[in-house]
């Protein structure tokens, strides 16, 4: 397979926002001149029920078509899954894991026995998003958590081509409501730890 | 030329917008994608010019095109599936009568069992309808076909369905580079039509009862027409080639030229398939891919040109003939081939039914297949791919 194909793993419940963070992630990457795909799981759709959503990027133009099995990249937008589902499927060493927790990436290794050389990553997504949209919406966030991680995207570029495609979307709707995602993603970029 | 990220639907419907069709009739329901939702926004947002017709059920979809046709509009409309075979009995009407209308179609399987997702089942059940078919790889062939299935439709007066797999392209967002709208009124020029009935000073008929004595001759005449559409479709894709730099034949060959094994497909799979032999290439195999665009009309020389001399050859169908046999890709493929002297061992595989995912190693098993056949073993003349047995 090209070398230089980059593949995510978006895990979120229904309502979360895990499709349009895909969504959000794939449109910045054409923005800044990479060739994409971001699709969801289609299965039955309900609020609150476990969802997947995918990327996949690279530098060339991008012919597979099959569903993603090895992500490079995993996040984990709500820490509930974890008892539920296996977040670490398929993820294999030099990958990444990302988790919405209050936790510490040491205790999340532990906790889901990762092991080495995969790198693991924890934000409170959720608290971020409270304290600035107001609202239980980790999706924003861990754009942020992603940018910092892994360098895919140019970190302003990403953020100029979010805050675009948001208006586009909360257009009709109060203006802060931009304004609070993009400083919930700054926030996160901030705040992402990851091991010492 | 802008460049944005759009999903099949997106970007189909973004062709529609550019095209700007005098009419499209519409049932926008499941089975149906979001392609006609989308359109109409450009309708109710003024965008486009079209008169829009939503009609209650796919079988007055296809009707209300067809007349709309008749009397001289450039038509389009989209559906999927059941929504498809719903039309069936209109849709034999439309290029008997050597109407132009462009389906944008999403490749959905057939009840039942009920599902949504990809195969290619509900465009073959529609295989001897006389419509002109067109399967692409990716979100960019379905907006830069959709665009040339106007001028094909229009040149040829027989209609076309462009057909993308669901949810695969549908639903995935892609780069694709867009035209500007200009460029393409520009393309597709202007719709003319040597007949219309509404023309009352030149009054005609059309569909009158014709029996024994004429009916044939009209078969026979619309068959003729398909069988000259080849040149047209590869002329346009040419100018459209010039034009825009993008051109796709009406097939495809990929790396076949000192190959010895070669997987012949339509749709998304051909760009899996395109990876799988770059990787195995890298191993020195001799493999290649021939992906099939235009499946009506039957590319039959250009395929024979494609896979005489090779060995081995698999034909993947992303439906099932239920022939007992093999399906229809398979049958059109082998059947071509009896007329060619060095002729490969041809074997079918049946894939992804109902959305089933087609992974590189299940394309690689496929060529793994064929060198077992080259050491002299025997496998199955047609088999079934990442099914349980």
């Amino acid at each position: 397979m090209a070398e230089d194909l980059i593949e995510i793993r978006w895990h979120g419940r229904g309502g979360q926002g895990a499709k349009t963070a895909a969504l959000l992630f794939g449109e910045a990457a054409i923005d800044t001149g990479m060739f994409i795909q971001a699709f969801p799981e289609y299965g039955p759709e309900r609020t609150g029920a476990p969802i997947k959503s995918f990327n996949r990027l690279s530098k060339k133009p991008i012919r597979l078509h099959s569903g993603i099995t090895n992500p490079n990249i995993v996040l984990v937008l709500d820490p509930t899954l974890l008892k539920t589902i296996d977040v670490l499927e398929g993820l294999e060493k030099g990958g990444i894991l990302i988790v919405n927790t209050h936790k510490s990436p040491k205790e999340m290794r532990e906790e889901l026995s990762v092991e080495p050389g995969i790198l693991v990553y924890t934000l409170d997504a959720s608290k971020i998003a409270m304290e600035t949209i107001g609202m239980n919406k980790p999706n924003t966030p861990m754009l942020g958590a992603l940018a910092r991680v892994t360098h895919i995207l140019d970190f302003d570029k990403m953020l100029e081509s979010i805050e675009r495609k948001l208006k586009k979307k909360f257009r009709g709707k109060p203006e802060e409501i931009v304004s609070k995602n993009m400083e919930a993603i700054k926030t996160a970029h901030k705040m992402t730890k990851g091991e010492e | 030329m802008k460049v944005v990220a759009k999903t099949a639907n997106e970007a189909m419907a973004e062709a529609m917008r550019q095209i700007n069709p005098d009419v499209v009739a519409a049932y926008p329901i499941t089975p149906s994608t979001e392609i006609v939702q989308i359109f109409s926004r450009f309708v109710a947002d003024g965008e486009v010019d079209t008169e829009f017709v939503p009609v209650e059920s796919e079988h007055s979809a296809a009707s209300a095109c067809t007349g709309a046709a008749a009397a001289g509009a450039r038509v389009m409309t989209a559906t999927s599936s059941q929504g498809l075979a719903l039309m069936n009995e209109v849709l034999f009407v439309t290029p008997a009568l050597r109407l132009p209308i462009v389906i944008c179609a999403i490749n959905r399987t057939l009840s039942a069992p009920i599902n949504i997702h990809c195969d290619h089942s509900d465009t073959m059940d529609q295989r001897d309808s006389g419509w002109m078919q067109f399967y692409v790889e990716d979100s960019q062939e379905a907006y830069d076909s959709v665009i040339q299935a106007v001028r094909i439709t229009e040149e040829a007066f027989l209609p076309a369905i462009v057909s993308a797999d669901a949810f695969i392209l549908s639903h995935s967002l892609q780069r694709i580079e867009m035209l500007e709208d200009e460029e393409v009124q520009d393309f597709i020029g202007e719709h003319k039509t040597p007949y219309s009935v509404l023309d009352v000073d030149n009054p005609i008929t059309v569909g009158p009862l014709d029996l024994q004595d004429y009916y044939f001759e009209h078969k026979r005449g619309e068959a003729e027409a398909m069988r000259k559409t080849p040149p047209i479709i590869k002329k346009v894709d040419r100018e459209f080639g010039e034009r825009f730099g993008r051109e796709y034949g009406l097939i495809e060959e990929y790396r076949i030229k000192d190959a010895n094994k070669a997987i012949v497909v339509m749709g998304s799979t051909a760009g899996t398939a395109k990876e799988v032999v770059d990787t195995l290439r890298q191993d020195g195999e001799k493999v290649g891919v021939v992906k099939v665009k235009a499946f009506r009309p039957w590319p039959r020389e250009d395929i024979n040109k494609s896979l005489e001399g090779l060995e081995y050859v698999a034909v993947m169908d992303r439906a099932e003939g239920m022939n007992g046999f093999g399906s229809p890709l398979f049958t059109e493929v082998r059947s071509s081939l009896y007329e060619i002297d060095k002729r490969p061992d041809i074997y079918g595989y049946v894939y992804g039914l109902g959305g089933r995912d087609v992974k590189p190693r299940d394309l690689k098993k496929v060529f793994d297949d064929l060198k077992k056949v080259e050491s002299g073993k025997k496998i199955e003349r047609v088999n079934y791919l990442g099914v349980r047995e």
